[in-house]
């Protein structure tokens, strides 16, 4: 390449601003970094989750913050863009040497960045639910798994349904491995999976899945569907005139804000599974809930999951650095696995020290105008999935993602 | 036989649905040689103008077929007059050009209306066939369509109006020096291009909701449609739509949706290595 003036110019006018960014902080203040999508087609996903970080960071500074010294939290925004992904994360390890990153939403993400920040010593946090079995001394995952949710859902909804499920589920990992788990759990519950269909994530007809699923006559349709585009399988449902004539149950629907956008006529009746819904009545989620609005409004977006997950695992890493007295990653990784608990806004959320994955309480929702009914909910459940194929007690060197057969 | 029926009314539909996203593209490319890679936002954006018309009290009907399109060929003028039109001829900028564009309207759509799913409900209801209940509104799709079709049919071939288009698309010199100003010609042709893709986008939005991004999903599909029906604008699209569409729709039917795209595609690269020139390359030929 030849360096003319111009592009020596501009080089040198990048380089120079370079480290302007994030020197902004005082000298003492404990670094953590957050990777989370704050725009592009995952930003619903990423608001919530943004929000309830903020609201955990400052809960800890207001109360004096950890080790006397204040939690600053340096943003990155991937854009829904994996490559931004290891790029973030290689700076938060390197140059910003945060004490934690806090990062990902989909699986594709967390394996993009957790063998580097493996790699770099970076202590490491995922939250959003998944489809289990991520065996990783480093990192600690507090969003729920599929034998927390779909091993509650599907004895539930065999027993009120019936025994033929249809699956419908996104085109990737995260649908996949998923399909496999509801139809290992509709097994032992009884039931029989008649037929399992995936979509690539830029699918928005669903009309000839409409008219299969009539002709198969199944008890419960199970949706695993992902994204804006998916939703139109709701609008199309609804628009045939099979609105409510088969129950849908799920475990990714309300996770981007589906029963918000879709109308009442579209979305009423569909039933999930999660470790957390805005609308629990209990004390400690309605203060949870009141300090979340007053903080970001009543427009504040709705609290899914992977925020109320996001919120529990700040507060285990604050855990694990009270307990060690000090920001060393190993010490403070023995001392989580030493015992953490968070009285979260879904119920506790304790950490299994063995898999490094949370038993937390599981919740069934109906969706009725725009909000979820509370149906049934499943307390302190284990992640039964990850336990049977991980044991970071024995194996302390394990580092891979089994994946059901 | 009642799912028999049910498959047949599914290819309608999906014919329908093929030829409407297809025929502003085929409009602006067949009759202009511009390619307009900007197609997916234009559906996007008449997608928002029927929705947002929805929202401020203006009847369903007349927000999909009246609003969308008109706010989008008013967009496809101020396109012309400050993008398209210093670009005649240079297919290779025009999509350069058109790709900037489409990035710099997503961008505008996700920062102002946001990067979400705003959606509307379909304004008719179901209907049985046997034991099986469909949404109308696919029909009404198709409906549309083929008065789309047949009109955009009539005007080029009986009209005046449409014998001055055809003829500067020709032949810009000669209609030029028979006293056709060509730029209004083109112009016009942009807008009428745009209006298509707006209408398409406002009949989407009930189906499948409005998204900054959407236009992406659309875009390959219209253009692999637009190119295999070959250099007539209307008979071209409206032959590879019914090929295309009925061959999607079976195959998805049989398998997979994600078999059924891929059935779509390889059906459209045999075609084009048979007939390299379209369906309209080979028969119809000349028609409009």
């Amino acid at each position: 390449m030849k360096i003319n003036r111009r592009l020596f110019l501009g080089g040198t006018a990048m380089a120079l601003t370079a480290p302007w960014v994030n020197r902004a902080f005082a000298a003492d203040d404990i670094m953590i970094a957050s990777i989370y999508d704050l725009s592009g087609g995952l930003e619903i996903y990423g608001q919530p989750i943004d929000a309830c970080l903020d609201l955990a960071v400052s809960e800890l500074n207001d109360a004096g913050g950890l080790l006397g010294r204040k939690v600053k939290v340096q943003k990155y925004d991937p854009q829904s863009n994996i490559q931004l992904y290891t790029q973030f994360a290689t700076e938060a390890a390197t140059s910003l040497k945060a004490s934690a990153v806090f990062g990902g939403i989909t699986s594709a993400s967390r394996e993009a960045i957790r063998p580097l920040l493996g790699r770099y010593q970076t202590l490491y946090f995922y939250s959003p639910l998944y489809e289990g079995g991520v065996c990783d001394r480093n990192t600690f995952l507090t969003g729920s798994t599929p034998s927390q949710t779909i091993g509650q859902l599907m004895p539930f909804a065999v027993k009120n349904f019936g025994k033929k499920v249809y699956v419908l589920a996104a085109d990737y990992n995260y649908g996949q491995i998923s399909a496999k788990w509801v139809r290992d759990y509709t097994g032992k519950a009884g039931g029989e999976v008649i037929a399992a269909e995936f979509f690539p994530l830029d699918v928005t007809d669903f009309s000839a899945a409409i008219q299969k699923i009539q002709r198969d006559k199944p008890d419960v349709i199970y949706t695993l569907l992902v994204g804006g585009n998916h939703m139109s399988f709701f609008r199309q449902w609804a628009a045939a005139g099979m609105a409510g004539k088969i129950p849908i149950v799920s475990t990714s629907f309300g996770g981007g804000n589906e029963h918000i956008v879709l109308t009442p006529a579209e979305s009423d009746g569909v039933m999930a599974a999660f470790g957390y819904f805005q609308e629990i009545k209990s004390p400690a989620n309605d203060a949870f809930v009141k300090r979340y609005h007053q903080k970001f409004g009543d427009k504040a977006p709705y609290v899914t999951e992977h925020a109320s997950a996001t919120y529990n695992a700040v507060h285990h890493w604050a855990n694990g650095v009270r307990k060690a007295n000090s920001l060393d990653r190993m010490a403070v990784i023995e001392a989580i696995e030493s015992g953490s608990t968070v009285a979260g806004p879904g119920g506790p959320s304790t950490i299994d020290p063995k898999t490094h994955h949370c038993a937390t309480d599981v919740h069934i929702g109906r969706v009725k105008n725009h909000s979820f009914e509370i149906l049934e909910s499943f307390p302190n459940q284990p992640p039964a999935d990850t336990a049977a194929v991980c044991n970071l007690a024995a194996n302390p060197n394990d580092n891979q993602q089994y994946v059901i057969q | 036989m009642d799912y028999f029926l049910v498959v047949l009314f599914q290819i309608a539909g999906t014919v329908g649905n093929l030829a409407l996203i297809s025929v502003g593209l085929a409009v602006i490319f067949g009759m202009m040689r511009v390619i307009n890679l900007a197609h997916g936002e234009f559906i996007m954006l008449g997608g928002f103008a029927a929705i947002f018309g929805v929202q401020a009290g203006i009847n369903i009907w007349i927000a999909m077929l009246v609003v969308a399109p008109l706010s989008v060929a008013f967009l496809g003028i101020v396109v012309e007059r400050l993008i398209m039109r210093r670009l005649y001829g240079r297919m290779v900028d025009t999509m350069l050009a058109s790709w900037g564009l489409s990035l710099l309207l997503i961008g505008l759509a996700t920062t102002f209306f946001g990067n979400r799913v705003v959606g509307i409900a379909a304004p008719v209801g179901s209907f049985q066939i046997g034991t099986y209940s469909l949404g109308a509104y696919d029909f009404v799709l198709t409906g549309i369509a083929l008065a789309v079709f047949s009109s955009g049919y009539a005007l080029l071939r009986f009209t005046p109006a449409g014998l001055i288009a055809r003829a500067t698309m020709q032949n810009r010199e000669m209609a030029s020096s028979l006293g056709i100003e060509p730029a209004r010609v083109y112009a016009i042709t942009f807008a009428i291009g745009a209006g298509l893709s707006g209408l398409a986008g406002g009949l989407l939005a009930p189906i499948s909701g409005v998204l900054p991004t959407m236009g992406v999903a659309y875009v390959a599909k219209a253009f692999i449609t637009v190119i295999t029906g070959g250099a007539s604008v209307i008979t071209g699209t409206a032959l590879s739509s019914v090929l295309l569409g009925s061959i999607n729709t079976v195959s998805t039917f049989l398998t997979t949706p994600v078999i059924g795209d891929v059935a779509l595609l390889l059906a459209a690269t045999i075609f084009l290595r048979i007939l390299p020139t379209g369906i309209t390359g080979r028969i119809f030929k000349g028609a409009p």
